[in-house]
């Protein structure tokens, strides 16, 4: 839209972002010592900074770090495998797709999270309840882009495949398949954060396993500079997430 | 699109076979749900039989203090809505006119997108209280990223003929606001606004679960702590359904074209490279 301020170095924007960040930050730092703004609401940044040790030390934040890793990766396991194969099963059967394509779109809007007391009546209060539900909201992005990427499968490949004389199998597997792979993963990677925000979500929710948890039980006990370090740390624990996903997404579409 | 073309090839579905199919799979649900209520493999209180949760909905249905609660529940969905969505407008159309503040801001907004909202629910708690306005500030930050970043990525995509054929009929400033921009932001900005809402209501409704004495929510955990199933799901079935409808209802302002099944990944495809 704007060429006109196209000698503005590269890193100069992201640089003025993050100096805009850091001078926000001071900001509040001036205004809790001035009194200002309230430091029982409000810590002070620096005492934030001071308690991120302590969350490794006497929290054992990185164990809470692994159980949650643990259950986003049983979670995701299992989406990737029950969700492309309904979504491969969905592109076999045209009918059946046209019947609930749309209606596993809807049930994607649906605040299907809200069900959790549903799931603790029937799951218990477990490591499983937290693993179904993350799997349950990552599934329709995985099986809605499975057959988006089957079905947009290029004539001509399809057609190269039935020359050679490839069994169905074959066909699925040597042209499909990888010809549908860099649009399944948008909807891996898709699934994978919606797992990632119901697993933690449920974890607050209920007070149970990893990451979620340690922020109730700080803001529980009313450790206010604990509970913003906790949350700083599962807004690094997304981002990473976020960034590993992009790269993977971006060097598997390099190399297919 | 996709979707026709690919019907057209092999099995034609006449459109009574596909309804006579939904109408079937609907029925099988209903039937297993049923044979697991009856057989008592699941404890039965947990998966009621249809017939207890059809008139618990009436039950709900027929209550006043239910529409009292769902008036907190809508109120504060459309308040949070108003404050993200405003926000998210003004500082989406910001970043899409302003290659320097895109550069500058927006990978914080990629990178806060993805975070589990709820986890800011206790700071929230802190601030405004325990009353509806934490459930609002919830709502609002959730519905904030999707409308931001479709708002922005919107406007970089508009078609640079379209603004040159203003410039060339010599339109105002606001007539280019009128005629061009407007017109090709409705769908960007009305399918953040749909990301937005469905955010918006689950942001809200947790937090309501979490801590609050009006709402939905609130009334959800209340029949889950009495143990009362077929009330529980007799409020989610009224909530599905009102969060579908809402959504469908944004689907058809948006038009057809725009509605690609799951158009969630909007928020996080970047709209420039």
């Amino acid at each position: 839209v704007n060429n006109v301020r196209r000698s503005v170095p590269t890193w100069w924007p992201p640089l003025f972002g993050l100096m805009v960040v850091v001078a926000i930050i001071a900001a509040i730092q001036g205004l809790l010592v001035a009194g200002v703004l309230n430091r029982y609401i409000v810590p002070l940044p620096t005492e934030v900074m001071a308690a991120i040790p302590r969350l490794f030390l006497e929290e054992d934040i990185f164990a809470r770090f692994l159980t949650t890793l643990e259950e986003c990766l049983i979670a995701f396991v299992l989406v990737a495998m029950i969700g492309i194969a309904l979504g491969a099963l969905l592109y076999r059967l045209q009918l059946l797709r046209a019947a609930v394509e749309s209606s596993i779109a809807a049930f994607a809007s649906a605040p299907i999270v809200l069900m959790y007391p549903l799931f603790l009546v029937v799951f218990g209060r477990a490591t499983r309840t937290v693993v179904i539900i993350g799997l349950i909201a990552g599934l329709p992005p995985v099986i809605l882009k499975t057959v988006e990427g089957l079905a947009t499968t290029r004539r001509v490949l399809i057609d190269v495949g039935r020359s050679f004389n490839l069994s169905q199998l074959q066909l699925f597997a040597k042209i499909l398949f990888p010809a549908a792979l860099p649009t399944i993963f948008v909807g891996l990677r898709l699934g994978l954060i919606f797992a990632l925000i119901n697993i933690i979500g449920v974890e607050f929710l209920i007070n149970f396993g990893g990451l979620g948890q340690i922020i109730n039980d700080l803001a529980e006990r009313y450790d206010i500079a604990g509970t913003y370090a906790a949350i700083l740390f599962v807004v690094a624990i997304s981002m990473l997430f976020f960034a590993v996903t992009e790269w993977i997404e971006r060097w598997l579409r390099s190399h297919t | 699109m996709v979707e026709v073309a690919h019907l057209s090839r092999g099995l034609v579905p006449w459109p009574g076979r596909l309804a006579w199919l939904r109408v079937a799979l609907v029925a099988l649900v209903a039937a297993a749900w049923e044979v697991v209520a009856r057989s008592g493999l699941l404890y039965r209180d947990v998966v009621p039989s249809l017939l207890a949760i059809m008139q618990a909905l009436a039950v709900v249905l027929a209550t006043p203090s239910f529409y009292g609660h769902l008036a907190v529940t809508a109120g504060e969905v459309a308040a949070s809505l108003v404050l993200g969505g405003g926000f998210g407008i003004a500082i989406g159309l910001a970043l899409g006119v302003s290659r320097f503040l895109s550069q500058a801001f927006e990978h914080f907004l990629y990178w806060l997108g993805p975070t589990p909202k709820i986890i800011l629910f206790p700071i929230l708690i802190m601030w405004c209280g325990v009353g509806p306005a934490s459930k609002i500030g919830m709502g609002a930050i959730s519905a904030f990223f999707p409308i931001v970043l479709s708002v922005a990525s919107g406007l970089r995509a508009i078609d640079p003929v379209l603004v040159r054929v203003g410039r060339s009929f010599n339109a105002g400033w606001w007539q280019m606001v009128a005629k061009i921009y407007l017109p090709a932001m409705r769908v960007p900005i009305l399918n953040g606004i749909r990301l937005g809402f469905g955010v918006a209501l689950i942001g809200t409704l947790l937090a309501e679960t979490k801590l609050s004495n009006a709402g939905i929510g609130f009334l959800v955990m209340n029949a889950y702590s009495l143990f009362n199933m077929p009330a529980m799901y007799a409020m989610l079935i009224v909530l599905f359904t009102l969060a579908i409808a809402v959504n469908e209802l944004l689907g058809t302002l948006i038009g057809p074209r725009a509605l690609v099944a799951p158009s969630k990944n909007a928020n996080r495809q970047r709209g420039s490279p």
